[in-house]
């Protein structure tokens, strides 16, 4: 025999996906809802995007330098702050971005050990971070067009809601949540590229419609359901924020499972809560239970029988 | 009086209570909402501490060990009831600012941790030195919290406004959340001061326990001698006392 085996210790199948290639494949596809975000808002959601991703950036940077461990090329403190910059109101004072930027990388994700180690989405725990903190200034929600109340907190004033404007996202919210149209494309471009699959979104929002529908007070009222589920961060939460691969269960029946808690979780912060939106307290607290859903949905392994015992005889 | 001052530094430094043994971690991180009320609590904590350890003290001889976890509770519960009367009658302001935090100052685990370590295996003069210098530890560390928390949360310090109108308060750092992060950074900057210090090798080692280790870092969660515990081994100068005393 002439031919040579290469012998080496698994893995032996390596697939061509990075964690760059994924990354930008989010940057990509959070694209459209950034620039219907700056068109809707104006310049200034701009300069709020390039302050908290350049924050971001930069702490990543300053730690890798302390770390002698650079990791600021895999674009995940980019995907971090964008995604935080979508997640604030355009009317938010940039100093406050910038803490927002530096919280996420630093705190959230640095201090547990970098990506892959994150037990929360930085973006939003950073997000909650700055709720708690400056409550006026992150729901101080404005557009040109619209001031004032967000669609969400004038449907549960009991206010009438244009659902059409809130589709196209000619309304009040955080610069990136508004546009249903612009998410949708970027989440359809994210499963196209087999990124990210329906199994979270999909359960998240069955489970929501079906919370809104039994507890809303206004039954499957079509364009109350519709008003419900375009308007917020559902969206936004549903496709780029639950399936961030570091913080949603690795189990296929667990992601379904950690899915229909966010909609359960996301209708009672909306339903009951005081506040009208609940999307990323109940993403943050979904993370916070992955690995108890994944203890409880960890697949029987090949010969053993249920609950992990091996099989005897 | 060598004595008493080792355990000043030991209860201030060496084990201070919540940053070194963790302990107590229910008021310190519910109370320190500012600088004055994380003060009061240390220093009731601290007089709880030092009179309910000297009397464990005095009377280790006679309480029996079966009972002696009753025992301690009922003397401690006294002390904290005597306290909480005497700050309800003289310093309201606290008292109601503490609240139930006060009553539940019983439940202290460094009260009852000092007394099953220590107190109840040493005589009485270094056992009150002991509470004395846990409970200065515990406010030192409390005052500490409280006074981040409020500066960063409210941008006053001992209730005076010390930072420009212009501040605007992070006011996570008055809510829980923010308890825990100032818990957290304090405790690692002192292990990083430690971890400096043990390079230029000059380890802090823990009396008594025959350790050099950092029991937040330990691998032997089952360690019994994180409390001290008045069978593990013993400096030999502790049983020199003891038996010193029994000869008298």
């Amino acid at each position: 025999m002439s031919e040579l085996f290469k012998v080496s210790s698994n893995p032996h199948i390596r697939s061509k996906v990075t964690t760059n290639g994924i990354m930008l494949a989010v940057i990509v596809a959070l694209m459209p809802a950034t620039g219907f975000g700056i068109y809707n808002f104006g310049p200034r959601a701009l300069a709020v995007i390039l302050v908290t991703v350049g924050s971001t950036v930069l702490t990543e940077f300053l730690f890798g330098l302390y770390k002698k461990k650079m990791t600021i090329t895999d674009l995940s403190a980019v995907v971090t702050g964008l995604l935080l910059a979508l997640n604030l109101p355009v009317t938010i004072p940039l100093w406050m971005a910038a803490l927002g930027g530096v919280f996420a990388i630093l705190v959230v994700k640095m201090l547990f050990g970098g990506l892959g180690q994150n037990f929360m989405n930085p973006a939003l725990a950073a997000r909650c971070f700055l709720l708690i903190s400056f409550p006026t200034a992150m729901t101080a929600f404005e557009c040109d067009a619209y001031t004032g109340a967000t669609p969400l907190a004038a449907l549960k004033a009991g206010d009438q809601v244009n659902v059409m404007d809130m589709v196209i996202g000619r309304t009040a919210g955080t610069i990136g949540e508004t546009s249903v149209i612009a998410l949708i494309i970027g989440a359809c471009i994210l499963i196209l590229l087999g990124v990210i699959d329906l199994r979270i979104p999909g359960s998240y929002i069955v489970t929501f419609v079906l919370f809104i529908g039994l507890f809303g007070g206004r039954g499957f009222d079509p364009a109350y359901v519709a008003a419900q589920l375009s308007g917020g961060g559902l969206m936004l939460g549903a496709f780029f924020m639950a399936t961030d691969y570091v913080t949603r269960p690795i189990t296929v029946k667990g992601q379904y499972l950690f899915g229909i808690f966010l909609g359960l979780m996301t209708g009672i912060f909306r339903i009951f809560g005081p506040g009208a939106e609940g999307v990323s307290y109940a993403i943050i607290l979904g993370n916070l239970l992955v690995p108890l859903i994944e203890k409880v949905t960890k697949p029987t392994a090949f010969g053993y029988e249920k609950g992990g015992r091996h099989h005897e005889k | 009086m060598n004595k008493a001052a080792e355990r000043l530094y030991n209860g201030f430094i060496k084990e201070n209570p919540t940053f070194v043994l963790m302990l107590g971690m229910c008021p310190t991180l519910a109370v320190t909402t500012s600088a004055i009320n994380g003060l009061g609590m240390g220093l009731t904590t601290m007089v709880v501490l030092a009179m309910s350890n000297l009397f464990i003290s005095l009377l280790r001889k006679i309480i029996p060990n079966r009972v002696r976890i009753p025992a301690f509770i009922v003397i401690i519960a006294s002390f904290v009831t005597i306290v909480q009367l005497l700050l309800e009658a003289y310093l309201p302001a606290l008292d109601k600012a503490l609240g139930m935090y006060i009553p539940l100052i019983v439940v202290n685990c460094i009260i009852l941790g000092r007394a099953e370590a220590y107190a109840y295996s040493n005589p009485p003069i270094p056992s009150l030195f002991d509470g004395i210098g846990m409970g200065l530890g515990f406010s030192f560390a409390l005052t500490c919290i409280g006074a981040v928390r409020e500066l960063l949360g409210a941008g006053k310090l001992f209730g005076a406004a010390v930072l420009p109108d212009s501040y605007v308060p992070i006011r996570i750092f008055t809510q829980a959340p923010g308890a825990f992060f100032v818990l957290a950074v304090l405790v690692a900057l002192q292990n990083l001061v430690k971890a400096k210090r043990k390079k230029a090798g000059k380890p802090y080692e823990k009396l008594g326990s025959g350790c050099t280790e950092d029991c937040m870092n330990c691998s032997d969660q089952g360690c019994t001698r994180r409390f001290y515990d008045a069978n593990a081994e013993k400096k030999p100068e502790d049983t020199a006392n003891k038996a010193d005393e029994e000869g008298k």
